[in-house]
């Protein structure tokens, strides 16, 4: 694939994880100012509140589009990086090497989140 | 026999007396590294929810320290910093507020210093959610 | 007028003596209005012969003088010494770059690179016998004109970030080449173009740090070209095309003269045409 259609996925991945992960980060970090906001949220980190949030269909797709979504854009980062310095004649080691762990990645994260999904769900 | 004076990664860091965004594009580089080493470490720590209650309350228990709070800290600055210079270089690399081609005339007024007034938004934006961050993780 | 003892850090290698690059002082009596390169011929004239540095135009047209000044890639006919402000000045051969000897870098992969964007006009009219000259209009030109001020002075390279690392990288200097044959309305070659800058040694290494744009003493700006070569790259870009100019108008306007009448005896009197550019795809 050209390169352009690769950079084209990697900004879009990270022009949608601008709302997606600041969500994220707002709901498990910022307490105090969400509540500010009206939103309350109470212990984000407590075993029955994260449980709760992983039955819920919604949650379940955010959690994968998360993945997915910062997976790519930052292993396409961590390839840029090592392209720029390894200096290799071709890329496609380095991208294999990238593509490898990638997948091993995406495919344990989903299975937490669709375990713990199911888990919610008994 | 040449010598080779290729900066090498340091180059990314002290190049020489250049304009500001030069160290906001090394600075965007280490976040987005620190932040891709958090998101496996956080998919492994995470994935202690499927074990039961226990091992999560354990797990969550392991990084509760003010070692950990203060990275949680940074990791919000890093991704904070990280999305919105983030946006200002997909504005920018998409052609956008960088001004057209045109004649020259000395002093040049490069790119660069087009995106300048968007950068310093940008910049204040950061500085604001840092800001919340810090307030609400430390004070509150 | 202004007169003040400059201190000279000159950074020195010679290949054969020495392992490593190392500084050397040079005292020179500045006066208002010297440049850096005359300060380096007044140090090679009167203290010390050994000293290398390439050097041509001295007008800042020839872009043989682009070195390391004070921590900054500029050229040295077009920097006022004064004007630095500093009783010590650094200079360095420009980075990035192998050292020949002293201040004088091997520019090879400069010039490869620069080859390798196919940096001329492709067109099948232009290689089978043009008839014509062609017609470009005034936007027409102004597409491209500022990066055609481009010296090939290297100073872009020495400053950007990915060149640090990189050996692959085309560069600022050749992917602004490439914009710039890219965009030239009589130019015909723009997707052969892309095939070479839109890989991953091409226009995505670029991450937009600016300092090519900052550090180019002819405001050429390789990281705007950089930029709208990915901005076409990715929703492509609407060329005007410009065609031969078409034929004379038969009924000339009254306001304009008479051509004088030719100095050479025979020689044909085919003027200038009016043809309109033609709009096109790339």
């Amino acid at each position: 694939m050209r390169e352009s259609r690769l950079w084209f996925l990697f900004v879009l991945a990270g022009a949608c994880m601008i709302v997606l992960l600041g969500a994220h980060l707002f709901v498990m970090h910022l307490e105090t100012f969400m509540g500010y906001l009206g939103i309350t949220i109470h212990e984000p980190l407590a075993y029955a509140e994260v449980m709760a949030r992983a039955k819920s269909v919604s949650w379940l797709v955010i959690y994968m589009a998360l993945l997915i979504l910062a997976l790519y854009h930052g292993l396409y980062g961590v390839r840029s990086v090592l392209l720029e310095t390894i200096n290799m004649k071709h890329h496609s080691t380095v991208t294999a090497v990238i593509v490898i762990v990638g997948l091993i990645a995406a495919v344990f994260g989903s299975y937490i989140v669709i375990q713990s999904y199911m888990m919610g769900g008994l | 026999m040449r010598y080779n004076n290729r900066l090498g990664a340091k180059g990314w860091v002290i190049g020489g007396n250049y304009s500001i965004e030069r160290y906001l594009y090394i600075l965007h580089r280490v976040s987005g590294l620190a932040l891709i080493f958090y998101l496996m470490c956080h998919l492994i720590l995470t994935s202690f929810r499927i074990a039961g209650a226990p091992t999560w309350e354990a797990a969550m228990a392991f990084v509760s320290g003010p070692f950990f709070k203060v990275g949680e800290f940074l990791v919000m600055c890093a991704g904070v910093y990280h999305a919105i210079n983030g946006l200002r270089l997909i504005i920018i690399e998409l052609g956008y507020c960088i001004g057209k081609p045109e004649r020259q005339e000395y002093p040049y007024t490069p790119s660069i210093k087009k995106q300048r007034p968007l950068m310093y938004l940008l910049m204040l934006v950061v500085a604001a959610l840092v800001a919340v961050s810090v307030v609400d993780f430390f004070i509150m | 007028m202004e007169r003040k003892t400059i201190v000279f850090k000159i950074q020195r290698y010679a290949p054969n003596q020495d392992k490593e690059p190392y500084f050397k002082s040079y005292e020179v009596p500045v006066e208002q209005g010297m440049t850096i390169l005359e300060c380096l011929w007044y140090i090679k004239e009167n203290l010390d012969s050994t000293i290398s540095f390439r050097s041509s135009c001295r007008m800042g047209i020839c872009g043989s003088c682009a070195m390391f000044i004070q921590g900054r890639p500029r050229l040295a006919c077009e920097t006022q010494t004064l004007e630095l402000k500093s009783s010590t000045i650094e200079i360095k051969p420009l980075p990035n770059y192998d050292i020949i000897k002293d201040l004088v870098v091997d520019q090879r992969n400069l010039f490869r690179n620069h080859k390798k964007v196919k940096p001329y006009i492709i067109s099948e009219k232009a290689t089978s016998n043009p008839t014509k000259e062609y017609i470009q209009s005034v936007a027409q030109l102004e597409q491209y004109l500022q990066f055609n001020y481009c010296l090939k002075c290297g100073c872009c390279l020495a400053a950007c970030p990915t060149m640090a690392t990189d050996t692959n990288f085309l560069g600022p200097q050749a992917l602004a080449q490439a914009f710039r044959y890219n965009t030239d309305s009589r130019d015909r070659a723009g997707n052969a173009r892309f095939q070479i800058v839109d890989t991953f040694e091409g226009i995505w290494r670029c991450h937009m740090a600016g300092a090519c744009s900052d550090a180019c003493p002819k405001g050429v700006d390789p990281a705007m070209a950089i930029q709208l070569l990915k901005r076409h790259s990715i929703f492509g870009s609407r060329k005007e095309y410009s065609d031969y100019a078409g034929p004379l108008p038969k009924n000339r306007r009254p306001d304009i003269p008479d051509a004088p009448a030719p100095t050479v005896k025979g020689a044909r009197t085919n003027g200038r045409g009016n043809g309109k550019g033609k709009k096109g795809r790339r």
